[in-house]
């Protein structure tokens, strides 16, 4: 106890004599440890060199330096927390946890702090109304938007019709797993196929059980809401009992180079969504390489620029990047508040020629964000796999989510939240 | 010189047997009291308060939950992070199903929920002990576990399977939720734990406690002399899941504020608990606040002065600290055996007779 009260009295004098920076705060709550390294790291990679990338180049933005505060989550809910509380105080402008878990503990925290949180294609769907959840947004896409473009181009290969077939969801069984799941119960009832469940408990290093009883039920299809370890060893599991991998279809989050390596030949063919372009040509890589690698400031070990995962974090950036710049041409300020951070997110508009004139034209759709939406038009790319030359090929353009499907889910769900936290609904 | 019993005479056996017979313990302990519930509520920040404090003093509940049953019981359990989930579960029900009765009601009433559910799991330890009792309640672990995830009723039919905590005030000051302030949390954390150390320390002190520790010692010595196992395991087991209970209600609705079975209460949340109690010491309430305070504070002052002082990347530091901490645990578990509350036992009799040791 008394060892405990003078290093608490150490560490908090410490604190408390650190200077207050006058620059755009960025936190990254990363992980590059644990089961879901796999897919931190690429993440986390994307996101820091887009933003070193700025800061290089332009001078950051408007003229304000970038100062990203790493910090490790391992997944964690209780470290994420943490996390959060260590790098509110300062001056954070937006928080990407990059986990539902974390989401799910920071949405009213936030809100109270008056900090704003975007969570892109994970995180609570409900998040899309923004007129309950002001200070949320998960634009492009979320969750719901996945689970119906995947059932879309299911009916697309199907000649438009489901009926009668047997469909399997493979789901982490935590909050990311089960958020898909009303709305594929809601599409199998109009639809006419049916949906068996299986969660994988994390890490989700152990599926025998569930892959023999896909054997032995053999469904038409099996969709699957996977992250970190997970994905790689369901990849495998399906390999092993010869299921044919292009009717084995994974979500966003399961759909990466590392997913599908380790099980060599046997994933070929397997699906996956994508919510950016597959494509590792962008002009704004080689802009990274040159300035940001070859200057050594690489995140990370500098090896995966141009991975699913480290496009998405650099898409995820330049989202946060464009909507500070929003923000600074609303208020006419170039260091911003955590609030007008979520003005400009608000007022986010992405174009075709602003994408191509930050050098990744093409990278996702077009989109606006808007008080009544703050989740984007949820669109996602299918992409397959290919063993032998190891890349993923597009499939499909951006394909559309069915919203009459998922609009009432996310009106429903969101005013369900509302009444139970006491939240008027309303625009800021 | 310094520390010394000469003059501290007892002429009662009242006095003789109290928790702190030397006069400095005593002025020492109602200091650390006063700094804690009057100083230190007045300088606590948020990241004070969630990152160590409150996660410290919720941890030590369930120390010395733990510590009942395997410390002064030796009944060796796993299932630590199953029963906190019980705790939290209960309480969740409790806040949605009663939302005018108060938080702190409802935090005691986990507190019984587990108690119970912690008894039915303590029937095997009447036939088996040991390795063997130790996989029964790691099946405790994981049956709970796998409850609290597939019965929809436990998460209120909540679409993600989190419970979050909605918000409880006391006074008109808000407990739980988002509008929490960091006082607030600190504080009743601060009250269920000394409230729990203080019960917990006097009841091993009486014959409850003296039972457990003849069960603990050696069962069969302890029949022949009239203690009876049925009582006496089954009571250290409900006693426990009062505690482990009781810091489970608190860690999800005051801490946390949401969570989820398999990630919050998983089989790393019961052998975190066992690591503190081992490195703290079995069978001293001490060794429970110990424990928990280098578990908890140990990383957070690793990140400190590995990512903000010396500038490294966080997930060396974050791989570091896994070879730091499993380095001392191993170190203490060779070294001193007894924990940290030895360490402090020994050093507490090195100076009573310092400076003239002979």
């Amino acid at each position: 106890m008394k060892l405990h009260t003078l290093l608490t009295g150490a560490v908090m004098a410490s604190l408390v004599a650190a200077p207050a920076a006058a620059d755009l705060v960025l936190p990254d709550l990363s992980y590059r440890t644990g089961p879901y390294a796999a897919g931190g790291i690429p993440f986390s990679d994307g996101y820091q060199d887009y933003f070193s990338l700025l800061n290089a180049r332009d001078g950051g933005i408007g003229g304000e330096p970038v100062r990203i505060v790493e910090c490790e989550t391992g997944y964690n809910t209780e470290k994420g927390v943490e996390c959060y509380e260590s790098t509110k105080g300062e001056g954070a402008l937006v928080y990407q946890p990059l986990s539902t878990g974390i989401t799910y503990q920071l949405i009213p925290k936030a809100e109270a702090d008056g900090i704003p949180i975007h969570t892109m294609g994970y995180g609570r769907t409900a998040v899309k109304n923004g007129e309950v959840f002001n200070w949320a947004f998960n634009f492009p896409a979320n969750y719901w938007d996945a689970a119906s473009v995947i059932v879309n181009y299911l009916k697309d290969e199907n000649d438009g019709d489901l009926n009668g077939k047997n469909i399997a969801l493979v789901y982490h069984n935590s909050a990311y797993g089960k958020e898909p799941i009303p709305t594929l119960e809601s599409l199998a009832e109009s639809e006419g196929f049916t949906l068996d469940l299986l969660a994988v408990d994390h890490p989700g290093q152990e599926q025998t059980s569930q892959w023999l009883q896909i054997r032995r039920s053999r469904p038409d299809y099996v969709l699957m809401w996977g992250w970190g370890v997970m994905n790689q060893v369901a990849i495998q599991e399906a390999a092993n009992i010869r299921y044919p991998m292009e009717n084995f279809i994974g979500n966003w989050w399961a759909g990466a180079e590392h997913d599908v390596t380790p099980a060599g030949a046997g994933a070929n063919g397997y699906k996956s969504l994508n919510m950016t372009k597959v494509a590792s040509d962008f002009p704004v890589l080689d802009d990274i390489k040159t300035m940001v690698h070859d200057e050594g400031n690489a995140a990370g070990d500098g090896s995966n620029v141009g991975s699913v995962l480290y496009i998405r974090g650099m898409y995820a950036a330049m989202l946060a990047a464009e909507s500070i710049a929003k923000a600074q041409e609303i208020h006419g300020e170039s260091d911003i508040t955590p609030a007008m951070m979520r003005d400009g997110m608000e007022a986010l508009e992405i174009t075709e020629a602003r994408m191509a004139e930050l050098g990744m034209s093409g990278i996702g759709p077009e989109f606006s964000v808007s008080c009544e939406n703050h989740g984007g038009p949820g669109m996602g790319v299918m992409q397959q796999w290919d063993a032998s030359s190891g890349t993923w090929t597009s499939l499909t353009g951006f394909m559309d989510s069915d919203t009459s499907v998922t609009d009432p889910l996310v009106v429903a769900a969101s005013k369900a939240y509302a009444d139970e936290n006491g939240v008027t609904a309303a625009c800021l | 010189m310094l520390y010394r019993e000469a003059g501290d005479f007892k002429t009662s056996y009242s006095l003789d047997n109290q928790t702190f017979p030397l006069k400095l313990d005593r002025i020492v302990f109602y200091l650390t009291l006063a700094v804690a519930f009057l100083v230190v509520p007045l300088v606590i920040n948020d990241y004070w308060a969630s990152a160590i404090l409150v996660p410290f003093l919720i941890y030590a509940i369930a120390a010395i939950g733990l510590n009942i049953l395997t410390g002064y019981c030796g009944q060796v359990s796993l299932g630590t992070g199953g029963f906190m989930a019980v705790g939290a579960y209960a309480c969740y029900k409790l806040m949605t199903a009663f939302p005018d009765v108060s938080i702190l009601l409802h935090i005691v009433g986990a507190g019984f929920v587990t108690m119970v559910v912690c008894t039915v799991f303590g029937l095997p330890s009447l036939r088996i002990k040991g390795f063997y009792l130790a996989v029964a309640t790691l099946a405790a672990q994981f049956f709970l576990v796998w409850l609290f995830n597939k019965v929809p009723w436990f998460y209120n039919n909540n679409a993600s399977g989190q419970i979050s905590a909605p918000e409880r005030t006391v006074f008109g000051v808000p407990l739980t939720g988002p509008n929490t302030e960091a006082w607030a949390m600190y504080l009743v954390c601060l009250t269920f734990c000394v409230a729990s150390a203080f019960i917990a320390r006097n009841l091993t002190r009486g014959s409850l406690g003296r039972r457990w520790m003849a069960i603990r010692d050696m069962d069969i010595a302890a029949e022949i002399i009239g203690v009876n196992p049925l009582t006496a395991k089954l009571s250290a087991f409900a006693l426990s899941g009062f505690f482990v209970g009781i810091s489970g209600a608190l860690f999800f609705s005051v801490y946390l504020g949401a969570a989820e079975v398999g990630e919050s209460f998983g089989i790393d949340k019961s052998f975190l608990v066992l690591f503190m109690i081992i490195i703290g010491g079995l069978g001293s309430i001490f060794g429970c606040f110990a424990g928990a305070a280098f578990l908890v504070v140990l990383p957070v002052v690793l990140k400190f002065i590995g990512v903000d002082i010396l500038g490294w990347a966080p997930d060396l530091v974050a791989h570091l600290r896994l070879v730091i901490v499993g380095g001392l645990i191993m170190f203490f578990l060779i070294k001193e055996p007894h924990g940290l509350a030895q360490l402090w036992r020994v050093m507490k009799e090195k100076l009573r007779l310092w400076p003239f040791p002979h």
